[in-house]
């Protein structure tokens, strides 16, 4: 592979510089002594003091952490068998139809979805709650891991299921032996959009958490009637700053131990 | 596979543990057993200060929560699944949540301290003998403006609004009754109109205010103005309090043809699963001093008579926010018009909006 | 095929699990809301109403930016994910263009306003090299900038999946055969990638369709979505009838752009 050129580079810092403006923007205001997002006064460390002093700051990180991983690893586990499922369907336009409804939950406005999960917890009986707000995130998180993953099985040529079958590989093995494996990008790139569309939700959560239960977004979005307090520009740099340590390490660990993949898609 | 597999083995694991942490964490701060209640209010519409006291006072433990809208709000207590205890609709919700029978009828006698309320801001048409609400807090709707960054404007009278000079310097608030309101009131009609010959009129009028607007946003502008980006906004007295507390250069005013008196207020709603401990925070609430200190740190204005004592008389005695009797008898409280007028009104705005450049 | 299928039936009835609860239950929930009016009678009024100007014109210009951000959104999206392909790191590089999603939106859409505006580092740039101070903030650009910057990770993920599994020895093929560049981009590259263009453009189009917030924040609500529509239906004017008969719409405009965007060639996602 030959290395980039000049032009290449300076595009790829632009777009870089582009995507993180806005987080450091934030990041350097949470160092700032006066109470909002301009005019720098002087530097300060009281934001991060008060994050870590507000327990229930703290609680509701963590609850959007827990719900972030969870709904994202049962979301992409539900999606991948759905894409396989839509991939061997025989019928064309019941596969186009089926990937059509998938589709649905993508385009649907988060306030319909958040609405009509509502009304559909409280008919079955649901708690609102930890238990709903995970349930939902999943649900709406399946679609995007199925568009992710269906391409990746798609270009997969069909003679490679059916040579390992000639050769006497059960189904079992054929699925995770042969399919798995190369599909996995796609499985990695539909979790990690998961656990996007998970940290980002604020409409669907909001209708379907209890009391008792948040999530940061829906935290910052009641915090708007009266400003945002630089408490929460503290907060998003440490989650920031531990994201990026976990990736580095989680790839430098993982190009250490020679994993063929290196850091999964 | 197996990198599939160990992957989400970890996940598991740092959920697990994550999990582990959060009960240690709820366990600490005692949000779990014990007596308590949930508070569910607006985001940052209270004295953190004072929810610690009422908690070392009365043993009982508050949960607070917040919603960013009534109509968010009045969904989560109409589905149920929620066991809210106190809760801080606006007038016009009071009156729908009446009428789903949302909300439980107030016993006085658990409430001694409600004779401190100013008796102007009782008995209101939207909760006749204030049986289901108590005000919390109120205010009026005007115009905030910089006059730094003006050429001498002034904003008595609303139509200042559409004068030429203003070209692209309006911000708008976004919110269908206080800007079709604005038109209505500089036409002299009720800000309660249902005739839509005069809406009709209104919202005509309101499209030639088209080349001044800005923009149409929510609460937002409180920083715009703060920093000097905006120049003129259309906003309630509460915003306008906190963009003159950041900045000098701001000011507030209340055209003299009228505006809408409005009220944001304390409710039991039927969820409520300790009634008991509902009653004693309202009570406590509107104990003078912790009145006083919440009005201070909220900056709005309180209806509680005997808590402006012990207020900064810098406060109690601007105009702005506390406008004498003779000042109020213009201002109208908003009535409930009904879903389907109210969906006149918003389809109005759109268009308006729509019409925007 | 069915003898192929390594799954058996059973093991999918999660996936169809899903469908019926939260896909087709709702639309089935969605769809009955339609045909009701404010007082709750059966009606078709709310279709009648949907066809007059001003949803007919909303709709006509939700769909014009839903355009604009799509298209600047893949013509920023295609280089980068290219580029990225021929990076050393370039797992970790695409990991890196995820992250900034994973900061709260509003947040972002907070630390914008203060970026565009007049006293912001981009009017101060712009001052500095002599433009002059500019309205940024409340115009079609910052809101389609701003919804391209929110797109753009979405965009760049199912292109770079498709690139990535280009077999370099086809390029020096191409090559060894006398393609100029281009050629070998439009003869070999592009046809290629389709499949992922084509849904990257699903996942950006068809949101964007019902972007709001945005809306709101940047553009000071002189762009209007249908999701702001939609939005404004359920939590303002408080009639479901007529949210429900816009997302009805919603829906179908969905399904139209999905056949149109699905290839002849196996009829499936692309």
């Amino acid at each position: 592979m030959k290395k980039l050129g000049i032009m290449p580079r300076t595009y790829l810092a632009a777009v870089f510089v582009i995507l993180y403006a806005p987080i450091f923007y934030l990041i350097y205001y949470s160092f700032n002594s006066g109470g909002g997002m301009s005019h720098f006064e002087s530097f300060t460390l009281e934001h991060y003091q008060a994050v870590f002093q507000d327990t229930r700051l703290l609680i509701i990180v963590l609850n959007t952490v827990i719900i972030a991983l969870l709904s994202a690893l049962l979301s992409t586990t539900i999606g991948v068998i759905g894409a396989l499922a839509i991939y061997f369907m025989k019928n064309k336009s019941a596969r186009q139809t089926v990937l059509s409804l998938n589709n649905i939950l993508i385009v649907s406005p988060d306030v319909i979805i958040g609405a009509s999960f509502l009304i559909l917890f409280t008919l079955i009986g649901v708690k609102l709650g930890f238990a709903s707000v995970l349930i939902s995130h999943i649900a709406f998180s399946i679609p995007i891991v199925v568009i992710m993953v269906l391409p990746k099985l798609l270009e997969m040529s069909t003679t490679l299921i059916d040579a390992a079958l000639d050769l006497g590989a059960s189904r079992k093995d054929v699925l995770t032996r042969v399919i798995l494996p190369y599909i996995k990008p796609g499985i990695f790139a539909g979790f990690f959009l998961a656990l996007t569309y998970s940290l980002d939700d604020f409409a669907v959560t909001f209708f379907v958490t209890g009391n008792g239960f948040s999530t940061l977004s829906v935290e910052i979005y009641s915090m708007a009637r009266t400003g945002i307090t630089l408490t929460i520009n503290a907060l998003s740099g440490l989650i920031f700053l531990i994201t990026m340590v976990l990736v580095l390490g989680y790839y430098i660990i993982g190009n250490k131990a020679k994993s063929p993949q290196g850091v999964k898609k | 596979m197996r990198g599939l597999i160990s992957s989400a083995f970890v996940i598991i694991l740092v959920s697990g543990l994550l999990l582990f942490t959060n009960y240690q964490l709820e366990h600490k701060t005692g949000r779990v057993g014990k007596d308590t209640i949930t508070v569910y209010n607006w985001g940052e519409y209270i004295d953190p200060d004072l929810l610690k006291q009422f908690e070392e006072e009365e043993g009982i433990k508050v949960i607070y929560e917040t919603f960013d809208s009534n109509e968010g709000m009045m969904g989560k207590i109409e589905q149920g699944g929620t066991a809210y205890d106190v809760t801080v609709p606006s007038e016009y919700a009071v009156q729908m949540m009446e009428e789903k029978d949302l909300l439980l009828p107030l016993d006085f006698s658990k409430i001694p301290n409600v004779t401190h309320i100013d008796p102007y801001f009782m008995n209101l048409p939207f909760d006749p003998d204030n049986k289901y609400s108590i005000p919390y807090f109120w205010g009026t709707v005007g115009i905030a403006y910089n006059a730094s960054l003006l050429e001498g404007q002034t904003f008595e009278s609303w139509e200042s609004l559409w004068d030429a000079s203003l070209r692209q310097k309006l911000i708008l608030v976004d919110s269908a009754r206080e800007v079709i309101g604005v038109s209505l009131n500089s036409l002299g009609y009720s800000l309660n109109s249902t005739s839509l010959q005069e809406l009709k009129e209104a919202t005509d009028k309101l499209e030639t205010m088209g080349p001044n607007v800005k923009a149409v946003i929510g609460d937002e502008v409180t920083q715009l103005m703060i920093n000097n980006e905006a120049s003129v906004a259309l906003t309630w007295s509460g915003q306008a309090a906190d963009m003159i507390s950041e900045n000098d250069d701001i000011n507030y005013i209340v055209p003299e043809e009228g505006s809408n008196l409005w009220f944001d207020n304390i409710v039991i709603p039927r969820t409520s699963t300790n009634v008991e401990g509902a009653y004693k925070f309202i009570n406590f609430m509107l104990d003078p001093k912790v009145a006083a200190q919440n009005a201070e740190y909220v900056g709005y204005s309180t209806p509680n008579t005997a808590a402006l004592p012990f207020m900064d008389e810098e406060i109690t005695e601007d105009e702005r926010f506390y406008p004498d009797e003779k000042a109020r008898e213009n201002f109208e409280v908003y009535e409930n018009l009904g879903l389907e007028t109210l969906g006149v009104y918003n389809e109005l705005f759109l268009k308006f909006k729509m019409g925007l450049r | 095929m069915r003898s192929k299928n390594p799954l058996r039936f059973i093991y999918a009835t999660p996936y169809a699990a899903w469908l019926l609860l939260f896909v087709l239950a709702p639309i089935a929930v969605i769809v009955y809301y339609s045909f009701f009016d404010l007082s709750g009678h059966l009606t078709l009024a709310n279709y009648r109403n949907f066809f007059t100007s001003i949803y007919f014109k909303l709709t006509l210009s939700s769909f014009w930016y839903a355009f604009l951000i799509t298209f600047f959104a893949l013509l920023i999206s295609y280089p980068t994910a290219y580029f990225l392909t021929k990076t050393k790191h370039k797992q970790l590089w695409l990991l890196l263009i995820i992250i900034p999603s994973w900061i709260n939106l509003l947040l972002k859409t907070y630390a914008f306003i203060g970026l565009m505006g007049i006293y912001g580092p981009i009017n101060g740039f712009l001052e500095a090299v002599g433009i002059g101070n500019q309205q940024i903030l409340f115009t079609d650009f910052s809101f389609v900038f701003v919804s391209v910057y929110i797109f753009i990770p979405f965009m760049i993920l199912p292109i770079f999946n498709s690139l990535d599994k280009i077999n370099p020895t086809l390029l020096d093929a191409s090559k060894d055969l006398g393609a100029n560049a281009w050629v070998t981009f439009k003869r070999v590259i592009w046809p290629m990638t389709t499949d992922g263009v084509k849904s990257g453009i699903q996942v950006v189009f068809i949101p964007a369709l019902s972007l709001f917030m945005v809306t709101r924040l940047i553009a000071g609500n002189k762009v209007m979505t249908l999701g702001t529509a939609i939005e404004q239906q359920f939590l303002v004017t408080q009639n479901w009838g007529m949210g429900s008969t816009i997302a009805v719409f919603l829906i179908i405009f969905m399904f139209l752009i999905m056949i149109l965007t699905s290839g002849k060639k196996g009829g499936i996602i692309k």
